[in-house]
């Protein structure tokens, strides 16, 4: 038995990391990766390039003088048809159309989920089925009567509008979101609670709530970024003093006069696609928690 | 106080959409009764809890716990306390936070809901650990809490719902004898659900065997033991569970036959006169089944073949045949058998039971 002991591994030596099979497969994951990346390089080198460097026409050599002219120009003073302030404007226009559109759609929908979870009272099925359905209606359908009814609302190119118009957007999505997780929970803590003699908003925001903060960071990453770059919405429902960041972005990207100032497009892109990465960034691990939480029971 | 009724419900009947799972179903249970709902799977035994506990809305039928009509109270207005499966602790709340939730929904005053939950932690022996999260708790823990729960609440019925069928079995036996000293102290009127014969047989005053959403028998632990009212019941308790031999009764009703199998019924408690000549059921527990010198004394004596021995210890389950008919029997942990042995048998006829084969009741 000794003797064994000391005879060392058995079995045959594990496979060389530079194998054929190894190489291949990171060679193809390098590639793919720098395929993919190469347009946002291509943004970043020529939004810190100055307008005689780009007119030589090497877009992949790095920027020989660095520049951040173009950024400040995008940010604070380029044109769009008479307003020359930047995307400034259109960047505190869209913070102000996402916070409230995102906190007024995920307190409803929350609500709602929980109680199609929770609290089945008659009719939840056929609500809860025509709510799906509502996902599946293409938005270019109901965007005319959407503008007859903002207009009759008084609301037609406001923010509150837009705000709207976004809330009601995410309902259909949010509300599966949080039935589903809320459906996940154990049935019994719910049923404990009512013994316990919590109301329907007792349970809500003693019991569920504290329960439920991945679902509710991912449902507001879905919201932040799918609000932030909306444009449709955007362009129908609002005025050039109301335009969210992506319409102005577009015009000044669009704009026919002049020479085309690529560093400052492609800034003013960089600029307008900077708030949902930073929030996949901040928030990447509790997403990913989120997203798995609903897999996973108990 | 014994004689007064806690619980009353009244043709209950339930269904899910097309599927009837509670029908016309009666029960009254006595004040300070520990009355057990036992069934297999499926056959309603908790659906009925959550009746009583007012989680489920009933589609016909009344509930009256200490003589008020709850039919449509909400849960926490009807005077109960429910333990549950998964324990259901809030995660979030320390075991204090959890003790005192429902008296907090109920506004009771802070020094009062203190000196509840310390009664409570003193009882179920918890007071450590009343600043711990759920999470940092083991399952015997946890399920004390959740027992805790109901006991702040001063109620008058407490509800379990299988509460200890996630322990594992030592800690399952340890609060089974503790549950039963809580109820002993408590005198609460208690309902237990469980599909455990051995936790109904222990702890009840009376078991209310279900099937399909009906009571099959509702009587003392030895009654159903000793008198099983049907044959899925005397199927039901009993481990293992009972012989049973499908025959008729003689012209005379004095003899059950089955083939070579002739087993002669003087010893029987018939219920009542019954007619001969029709078939029956006899069924037989294996710990009734008589061997070594009390077999030879026995009134009703034959031979048997060992067909394969099972030894467990305390006792040897053997495996035997007699009148070429399947026979299992319980013998003395010492026993000394080996397949292939003859073995004189007698069975004890007082002991054992007669149903009609179409009805399956108990003759």
């Amino acid at each position: 038995m000794a003797d064994l002991a000391l005879s060392g591994p058995a079995g045959p030596r594990p496979k060389n990391r530079f194998s054929r099979a190894n190489i291949f497969i990171y060679g193809t994951l390098l590639l793919v990766s720098v395929y993919y990346l190469l347009p946002l390089y291509v943004m970043v080198v020529t939004s810190l390039k100055g307008m005689p460097e780009i007119r030589l026409g090497n877009i992949f050599s790095p920027p020989v003088d660095i520049t951040f002219e173009p950024w400040i120009k995008a940010w604070s003073s380029a044109c769009t048809g008479l307003n020359c302030d930047g995307l400034s404007r259109g960047f505190w226009n869209s913070v102000r159309i996402t916070i409230p559109s995102v906190i007024l759609s995920i307190a409803v929908a929350s609500v709602n989920g929980y109680a199609l979870a929770n609290w089945r009272f008659r009719g939840a099925d056929l609500f809860f089925t025509i709510l799906i359905f509502g996902a599946f209606i293409p938005y270019q359908v109901m965007i005319w009567p959407i503008v007859i009814l903002l207009r009759e609302m008084g609301l037609y190119t406001t923010l509150t509008g837009l705000v709207l118009v976004h809330t009601i957007f995410g309902m259909p999505i949010l509300t599966l979101l949080f039935r589903n997780y809320f459906t996940s929970l154990p049935e019994e803590l719910f049923k404990a609670a009512r013994v316990d003699g919590a109301g329907f908003w007792g349970i809500y925001f003693r019991i569920m709530l504290p329960m439920s903060l991945p679902i509710f960071v991912v449902a507001m990453i879905l919201q932040v970024t799918g609000i932030w770059n909306d444009f449709l919405f955007g362009v129908v429902y609002t005025k050039p003093d109301t335009y969210p960041m992506t319409v102005q972005l577009n015009n000044i990207v669009n704009s026919v006069q002049g020479v085309k100032e690529y560093n400052v497009n492609m800034a003013a892109t960089l600029l307008t696609g900077l708030v949902p990465l930073i929030i996949y960034f901040v928030s990447g691990k509790l997403f990913v928690r989120g997203i798995a939480a609903g897999a996973v029971k108990g | 106080m014994a004689d007064q009724t806690s619980v009353s419900i009244r043709n209950l009947d339930l269904s899910f959409g097309a599927v009837e799972v509670l029908k016309d179903l009666n029960l009254d249970i006595g004040a300070g009764e520990f009355l057990v709902l036992l069934g297999s799977s499926g056959c309603g035994k908790s659906t009925l809890l959550n009746c009583i506990a007012g989680l489920l809305e009933i589609n016909a039928g009344q509930i009256h716990i200490n003589g008020r009509n709850v039919t449509w109270e909400e849960p926490s207005a009807r005077g109960i306390g429910m333990v549950f499966q998964s324990y259901a602790l809030y995660p979030q709340m320390t075991v204090r936070g959890n003790l005192s939730f429902g008296l907090r929904n109920a506004r009771v005053p802070k020094a009062e809901i203190a000196r509840r939950v310390k009664e409570a932690a003193e009882i179920l022996q918890i007071e450590p650990l009343l600043d711990r999260k759920p999470a940092a708790l083991s399952g015997g823990q946890r399920q004390r809490v959740a027992i805790g729960r109901a006991l702040v609440r001063h109620v008058d019925v407490f509800l379990f719902d299988e509460p200890l069928s996630n322990l594992d079995a030592k800690l399952r036996a340890d609060l089974r004898v503790e549950l039963k000293r809580l109820h002993d102290r408590l005198g609460n009127t208690m309902i237990y659900v469980t599909h455990d014969q051995i936790e109904a047989m222990t702890l009840a005053d009376r078991i209310a065997i279900m099937r399909g959403g009906r009571i099959m028998q509702l009587a003392s632990p030895g009654e159903i033991y000793n008198r099983p009212a049907n044959r899925y019941v005397a199927d039901f308790i009993g481990s293992p569970s009972m012989n049973f031999y499908e025959g008729h009764l003689t012209q005379d009703a004095q003899v059950f036959e089955s083939g070579d199998f002739r087993v002669p019924l003087a010893a029987y408690p018939f219920d009542s006169a019954q007619p001969g000549g029709r078939p029956v059921t006899l069924g037989i527990r294996p710990e009734h089944v008589l061997t070594g010198p009390m077999a030879k004394t026995a009134p009703v004596a034959m031979g048997a073949t060992v067909e394969m021995v099972e030894p467990m210890g305390s006792d040897t389950l053997v495996w035997a045949r007699v009148a070429g008919l399947p026979l299992r029997l319980r013998m003395d942990g010492q026993a000394a058998v080996a397949p292939g042995d003859q073995l004189d048998i007698g069975l004890d006829l007082a002991r054992a039971a007669l149903f009609d084969a179409k009805t399956e009741l108990r003759l």
